[in-house]
């Protein structure tokens, strides 16, 4: 439960209150990870927090980019620290989302708000072995047009001519003219095969319920459908005892879990 | 007219439908388009026709002062108005469309008097247009929870 | 197997000279030697350094939200059953520092908080704690992670237990299976026999350590009257619980019954006061702390005891999960009884009864299922 220290190496604002730090560690190692994990990040004197981790897998240093939206006094301290800032970093913890397991399938990716940032390093392996992968729908849905995250980068991949990505906004003024209308309304339009596709969910976890209620009925099994969840985190080890889910910790047996597994654990409200 | 007719049967709205029930409907339809940035319907208009988009996308919108906000848009093979269904028949909201726009419109009128004559028809018609009533209502209702909000 | 040991003579009889003489060896290996005494009205776990700190002649009156000190007839030195102290206080104690931070201009050097030293001996443990403290090992010491904090003062303690002689008003070991006679897990285990005339305890050893200490103390192999009397001792315990508690069908009762009205109707007695997670011998939920000096220069952090009954507990952005007091009762009784068979594979109920004993408002835990399965309202 001690973190190890790393340095802030850049600082970028992704959105008015939603920042990607690059790290490196002090010792000049890397932090190998799969995409749907976290780490546990240290502001030094304020505390610590789980942030997603928004990489790439395959690229060195992927582990060490976080992308953090300020909402209490950890997050806002992390993301205000400056680039030479020392940083603590436990890590990485968690599940993985099934970037292997989908290979011969349809992918979707559907996500919402922060949620595109622990999908982005799935898009990034989806893309760098496009040939292992059949038809690739990202689905995402923002506030509205001034709260897209990755802006850029979803522009770059919507010019690829053999993906889907459809972007939609909750709410918008007169000047956007692309999709109005919430995240769910863009499964049934998005081309994919129910029987044989891995779905990949991330988001509010009111988006996720109704994502997944739009999935199953377009006919995605529950076993095709994964969600990464959010819950309270002390330690991420499995001891302190926040991140119960019925019988699971989703610090280790999550946050990425199987829909079939989940869907019986979230029956009851405010399990 | 028989292109129309290919063109209504092979609406997804309408895919499944009975023939003389198309035939019927047929009869209330025709070919449409819209130029980027031209109204489909205003709000307070008589509601007098509905459409059945093929191609392009509408935005409904609703005017604020100094704003107007898109508070839906509708894709190809969606619907665009529903206030023709129920009295006083006027548009609640504008339709704008986006982008180049081709529709079917169906007079609303010779539709709800067809289907007043054939409640069979009428009944196809129900079925058909209550599952996107409801899941507009249900979509809208995600909407206002504002989910992606910062809530403190 | 009584009888078996006895042949083989290695259940002894100590006095109480024996016993002081217990205390004594174990204080110059350098134990801290740590058992029951008497201090603001009941019967706690604290330094004690003789036989005189024991509460002789001392027992305890439990019932829901109830617990008072009564006179015994005769001095026993453990006559009474279990306090709101438990072990783990020293084994996990309630505020633990994991590490120091240090500023040096952007610089930060991390230092850990080195892993105990100390040496816990504890005396009269109780078979439904020995059962807690393996409760507990799984938890910290067995999975992936293990805790080196817990680690070392466990693997440092020596365990004295005690047969219960009474049982507690609202005991359930027999129920649950921990007790009253401890099995395993002990160093040495005692059973008190007190009489016209005669004050003895049987010592039996459970481990090398634990026949290394015998080895010093004064002793008489056990007399078979002895062990007959150590033997009835334990019977009459057992029988005389407190409380029951079919446990048979927990899992699938309290896991299928997650809507069942007895929860609102708990919830509206249960305060979330969080006395029965402070008690309760198993439970280790914990949360961690940051503080730092104004200069920001220096800045530890520690972890110390929590409770799923607080609203901070499950909270994410946006709100607690369980934001109800239904939902975090139901959340500590399912962990409790169900789902940590899931995760541990055993239940997390010793049947030690305390948090009947110290909840305000006196909720009974086995009262709870038993209303869930017989399905009636209150």
């Amino acid at each position: 439960m001690v973190p190890r220290i790393a340095r802030v190496r850049r600082r970028q604002r992704d959105l008015k209150d939603v920042w990607t730090l690059d790290l490196e560690m002090e010792d000049g190692s890397d932090l190998a990870f799969k995409a749907g994990q976290f780490n546990m990040l240290t502001a030094f004197g304020v505390g610590e927090a789980p942030i997603s981790i928004s990489g790439d897998p395959a690229k060195p240093g992927g582990g060490l980019v976080h992308t953090i939206r300020e909402v209490g006094a950890v997050s806002g301290a992390l993301a205000r620290l400056t680039p030479g800032s020392a940083i603590g970093v436990r890590g990485p913890f968690g599940t993985e989302w099934p970037v292997a397991e989908a290979r011969g399938s349809d992918v979707v990716v559907l996500t919402g708000g922060l949620g595109l940032a622990p999908l982005r390093g799935v898009i990034y392996s989806l893309l760098a072995n496009r040939r292992h992968y059949g038809k690739i729908a990202l689905l995402y849905g923002a506030r509205g047009p001034d709260e897209i995250l990755f802006r850029s980068e979803l522009e770059k991949w919507r010019c690829m001519l053999d993906i889907e990505l459809l972007v939609t906004v909750d709410h918008a003024e007169s000047d956007w003219h692309g999709s109005v209308g919430v995240v769910t309304t863009l499964v049934p339009r998005a081309d994919f095969d129910p029987d044989h596709t891995i779905a990949m969910v991330c988001g509010p976890e009111i988006m996720m319920r109704f994502g997944i209620a739009a999935l199953r009925d377009k006919g995605v099994s529950d076993q095709s459908i994964y969600v990464s969840m959010e819950r309270s985190m002390k330690c991420a080890i499995g001891l302190c005892g926040h991140c119960q889910l019925g019988p699971v910790f989703v610090c280790k047996d999550g946050p990425v879990f199987r829909n079939d597994q989940l869907a019986p654990l979230m029956a009851a409200k405010e399990r | 007219m028989e292109g129309l007719e290919r063109i209504v049967r092979e609406h997804p709205f309408f895919a499944g439908m009975k023939e003389e029930f198309l035939e019927l409907i047929s009869s209330c339809a025709k070919n449409v388009r819209f130029e980027a940035g031209e109204y489909v319907f205003r709000e307070g208009q008589p509601a007098d026709q509905f459409y059945l988009l093929r191609s392009g996308r509408v935005a409904i919108q609703l005017s604020a002062p100094e704003r107007v906000l898109t508070v839906q848009t509708v894709g190809e093979d969606e619907i665009v108005g529903a206030s023709w269904l129920v009295p006083p028949y006027r548009w609640g909201f504008d339709a704008k469309a986006l982008e180049l726009s081709r529709a079917i419109a169906m007079d609303a009128a010779c539709l709800r008097g067809k289907c007043e004559g054939d409640h069979d028809l009428g009944y196809e018609m129900m079925k058909r247009f209550m599952p996107v009533l409801i899941q507009r209502l249900h979509a809208t209702r995600l909407q206002i929870l504002d989910v992606y909000g910062v809530h403190n | 197997m009584d009888q078996d040991r006895a042949r083989t003579g290695q259940i002894s009889t100590i006095d109480t000279k024996g016993l002081q003489a217990l205390l004594d060896v174990l204080a110059e290996r350098g134990y801290r030697v740590v058992g029951p005494t008497l201090r603001d009205q009941a019967i706690v776990y604290d330094d004690i350094k003789t036989v005189k700190d024991l509460p002789a002649g001392w027992t305890d009156k439990q019932d829901g939200g109830r617990y008072s000190l009564a006179r015994r007839s005769d001095g026993a030195l453990f006559g009474y059953a279990v306090g709101p102290h438990s072990w783990k206080r020293f084994l996990w104690p309630p505020v633990q520092q994991l590490f120091r931070a240090t500023r040096e201009g952007d610089a930060v050097k991390v230092t850990a908080e080195p892993a105990a030293t100390e040496r816990f001996a504890f005396i009269g443990v109780r078979a439904c704690e020995l059962h807690a403290i393996e409760i507990q090992d799984e938890v910290f010491m067995n999975g992936a992670m293990s805790d080196s904090h817990y680690r070392s003062r466990r693997e440092n303690a020596f365990l004295v237990a005690v047969n219960c002689g009474t049982a507690g008003g609202t005991c359930f070991c027999v129920s649950m299976k921990t007790g009253p006679k401890a099995e395993r897990g002990f160093d040495l285990a005692l059973t008190e026999l007190v009489a016209a005339g005669k004050h003895l305890f049987t010592i039996e050893t459970g481990s090398d350590k634990g026949r290394e200490i015998l080895a010093a103390l004064p002793r008489q192999p056990a007399k078979q009257e002895d062990l007959a009397a150590a033997e009835a001792v334990v019977e009459k315990t057992a029988a005389s619980m407190g409380r029951t508690m079919r446990t048979d069908d927990l899992h699938e009762l309290l896991l299928g019954n997650l809507d069942h009205p007895r929860w609102d109707q708990v919830a509206e007695r249960c305060m979330s006061c969080a006395n029965c997670t402070m008690v309760c011998p198993t439970c280790f939920c914990m949360t961690v702390e940051e503080t730092s000096d104004l200069a920001g220069v220096e800045s530890s952090r520690s972890r110390r005891w929590d409770s799923c009954f607080t609203m901070d507990h499950s909270y994410v952005h946006g709100g607690s999960v369980r934001a109800s007091a239904k939902s975090r009762y139901r959340q500590w009784l399912t962990h409790k009884l169900a789902t940590w068979i899931d995760q541990f594979g055993s239940s997390g109920c010793v049947g030690c009864g305390r948090c009947i004993t110290w909840c305000p408002v006196g909720i009974d835990i086995t009262e709870e299922v038993a209303a869930i399965r017989d399905g009636r309202p209150r």
